[in-house]
């Protein structure tokens, strides 16, 4: 058994609070996109009522795992369970069910253009329930004050700022008071304020609503913040995860790199290439 | 754009555009000409029809009275048979003729029927019984050239 | 160097066959999609107020131009149908020439072609634009299915916008004709009507025409839904798209066009 670190942390091995199980479960799941190998055999757990951090490089396959949790890709192979239920199994009807109960933030927010704030917010609420207008209206109110935009209401995706849009989609993704909240990305190209702001609000909210938060990101000054465990996924695999505390004080090289942010250690620095002073000595035709 | 807005533009738009479609039925094309009065059927058999094409007007008088409705062939008599449409509200009598023209040298082909002398008259899938086939170009050219021949002819005796 | 020559001819041969079958498989893609978008449509007329919008969007925006083109057309046959027309002394045939140029033919062709250009272009980018902002993502994990949100009203919104507006391109266009042929150059008002009546028929010129429009609306609507639908989520992506729909739409109408006209007005003559 080679010397890896652990797939799974210790801190949620030894887990036993929530006896309900897991609220999201990867258990050995590989995915390629066509020829090209994404992930190999990822094995992780989602307490309930916790955020998790997925941390790594670009095209590591961060949003690969929130795509194979919402059920919008099936692994090819390995086991995807939400509350216990395996989602590449599920037929059409139990996959809208399953859906309801998700909310997911997307990178840049991913409001519909041609609706107001408002009816964003409105979407989900209009789509899948029957409450009357009047309900609507004083719920969407509601979601848009805990995210500090009621005054907002009325304007279009396109009169707000970057860091107000976010705050708007994380509305739109509580909505409904989902069980589980994906994050794609969620401090990409905000300000120090924002960044701040959307932060505080996923943990608050989080708290608040009892929901499980998966966070898919890079930054890694945020996340030690707010979330409660990291995973660091490389070239497909978990090569390590744990606690706030834990990660801060980790001796792991890779750890080390991502953490105090070294250009060059396990993931190097430069591109594969020919040897340097062979290159500039030969002449290019 | 509110929701009262656009429904009033789409109705407008569908509106104009199903007018549009009126319109072309009925100002352009011949919709209300057509089957306006359900019409009897006359029949009458020709030699050679020349030109004459399903849809052509019957005319009576230079008037547009109906519509040929069918052409076959009958196989025994080698005689075509055509079946005309003509609207009710018309009557022609026994021995009317039915007669294939064209309208002008280049003109379409329309059958005319020219009222005759008797008292009776046609009903519903009766035969009209004298008929008068189209002029075909070209046996009358070579008529035209076989008489020019045989003048020639007798003028060299 | 005979290596290269025919290393070079395989790898043609190579890119050949992969098109080919890329190209097939592409149209059962597209049957497919097709079928699922028809599969979806009901909550499209169910929630009809997403379908009403699209017909503004595809329809009343393109009535302008529409509209214009039909007349100038109408008014350019008139002009140059009654040169050639006089030369055989058949000028008052002139209403003939028009109605049944348009009618039959122009009409439908020519406001399919407008409309692939400037609506379908527009359903298309939309589209792809959506995709490219993963909003329709963002539908489908909110348990919402874009086909029938976003796709099917935009379908049927093109396929119910392009007939009417083909009548209207003809309509129009008949009335250019009659403006140039009678009160510019002066053929009597009633044998421009007149013949006009007697020569166009409704079956079947006029259904005819109304059948050919509803066929090209049903391609390009499917051509424009589907290439943005299909397209790449990045900003050459959405380009790329929308060309293809126009340039793809343009083909699909010429080529139904010429096998419509080949069963419909091949007995004409008889």
């Amino acid at each position: 058994m080679p010397d890896a670190p652990s797939a799974v942390p210790h801190a949620l091995q030894n887990q036993t609070g929530d006896r309900r199980g897991p609220a999201v479960e990867l258990i050995d799941v590989s995915f390629a996109y066509d020829q090209r190998p994404v992930l190999r055999g990822i094995t992780m757990r989602v307490p309930r009522g916790k955020i998790v951090a997925i941390m790594g490089g670009s095209g590591c396959g961060k949003t690969t795992i929130l795509r194979l949790i919402g059920g919008q890709l099936k692994p090819r192979s390995g086991k995807v369970l939400v509350a216990g239920q395996s989602v590449p199994d599920l037929d059409a009807d139990a996959l809208y069910h399953l859906r309801r109960k998700f909310g997911m933030l997307f990178q840049f927010g991913a409001l519909f253009t041609d609706m107001s704030v408002f009816e964003n917010i409105a979407f989900p609420m209009r789509e899948h329930t029957d409450l009357s207008e009047e309900l609507i209206r004083d719920l969407v109110l509601i979601k848009l004050h805990a995210v500090g935009l009621r005054g907002a209401a009325g304007l279009m995706p396109a009169e707000l700022s970057g860091g107000m849009a976010r705050r708007v989609a994380l509305a739109r993704a509580i909505a409904l008071d989902p069980m589980v909240v994906m994050y794609d990305e969620p401090f990409a190209g905000l300000d120090p304020i924002s960044l701040g702001v959307v932060g505080q609000l996923i943990r608050k909210l989080n708290d608040a609503l009892g929901i499980t938060s998966v966070v898919v990101t890079h930054d890694v000054y945020e996340s030690l913040k707010i979330v409660d465990y990291l995973c660091f996924v490389s070239e497909g695999r978990i090569v390590a995860s744990g606690t706030a505390d834990e990660v801060r004080a980790s001796a792991d090289s890779y750890v080390r790199q991502f953490v105090d942010g070294e250009p060059d250690g396990p993931v190097p620095f430069h591109y594969p290439a020919q040897p340097y002073a062979k290159e500039l000595l030969t002449h290019v035709r | 754009m509110n929701r009262s807005a656009i429904d009033l533009w789409v109705g407008i738009f569908v509106a104009i555009g199903l007018g549009a479609i009126v319109f072309l039925a009925l100002k352009v094309g011949n919709l209300v000409t057509i089957g306006n009065e359900p019409g009897y059927r006359l029949e009458a058999r020709f030699d050679n029809i020349g030109g004459l094409k399903l849809r052509a007007p019957v005319k009576a008088a230079g008037v547009v009275v109906g519509r040929v409705e069918s052409i076959r062939l009958d196989a025994k008599s080698y005689e075509a048979v055509v079946t005309m449409r003509i609207d009710r509200g018309y009557e022609f009598i026994k021995d009317t003729i039915a007669a294939i023209n064209t309208s002008g040298l280049l003109g379409e082909v329309y059958i005319s029927l020219d009222a005759g002398g008797d008292t009776a008259v046609l009903k519903d899938g009766e035969r009209i019984a004298k008929t008068q086939s189209a002029v075909v170009m070209e046996k009358l050219i070579s008529q035209f050239l076989f008489d020019k021949a045989s003048e020639a002819g007798g003028n060299k005796k | 160097m005979y290596g290269e020559v025919l290393g070079g001819l395989a790898e043609g041969l190579r890119r050949l066959g992969g098109a080919v079958t890329g190209g097939i498989s592409k149209l059962g893609y597209a049957s497919r999609f097709l079928f699922a978008v028809l599969w979806h449509s009901p909550q499209a007329f169910r929630r009809i107020q997403l379908t009403l919008r699209e017909i503004y969007f595809a329809g009343v925006l393109s009535l302008v131009i529409i509209l214009m083109s039909g007349m100038f057309v109408g008014m350019v046959l008139s002009l140059q149908g009654y040169e050639t027309l006089k030369r055989y002394g058949a000028d008052e045939q002139l209403g003939i020439l028009v109605a049944l140029a348009l009618v039959r033919e122009l009409g439908p062709v020519i406001a399919g072609l407008l409309f692939a250009s400037r609506a379908g272009s527009a359903i298309t980018a939309e589209i792809g634009l959506m995709k490219t902002t993963e909003q329709l993502a963002a539908m489908e994990m909110m348990a919402v299915d874009p086909l029938a949100r976003v796709i099917a009203p935009r379908f049927w919104g093109g396929v119910i916008s392009l007939p009417l507006l083909a009548a209207l391109f003809s309509a129009f266009g008949i009335f250019g004709g009659y403006i140039v042929g009678v009160r510019l150059i002066g053929i009597d008002s009633g044998a421009f009507w007149g013949q006009m009546q007697a020569g166009v028929d409704f079956w079947p010129d006029v259904t005819n025409g109304i059948i050919k429009s509803v066929v090209f609306a049903v391609a390009v609507s499917l051509i424009a839904v589907f290439e943005g639908y299909d397209s790449k989520p990045t900003a050459e992506g959405v380009s790329t798209a929308t060309t293809r729909t126009v340039v793809i739409s343009s083909l699909a109408i010429l080529a139904l066009d010429f096998v419509m006209t080949v069963f419909m007005f091949r007995g004409a003559g008889t």
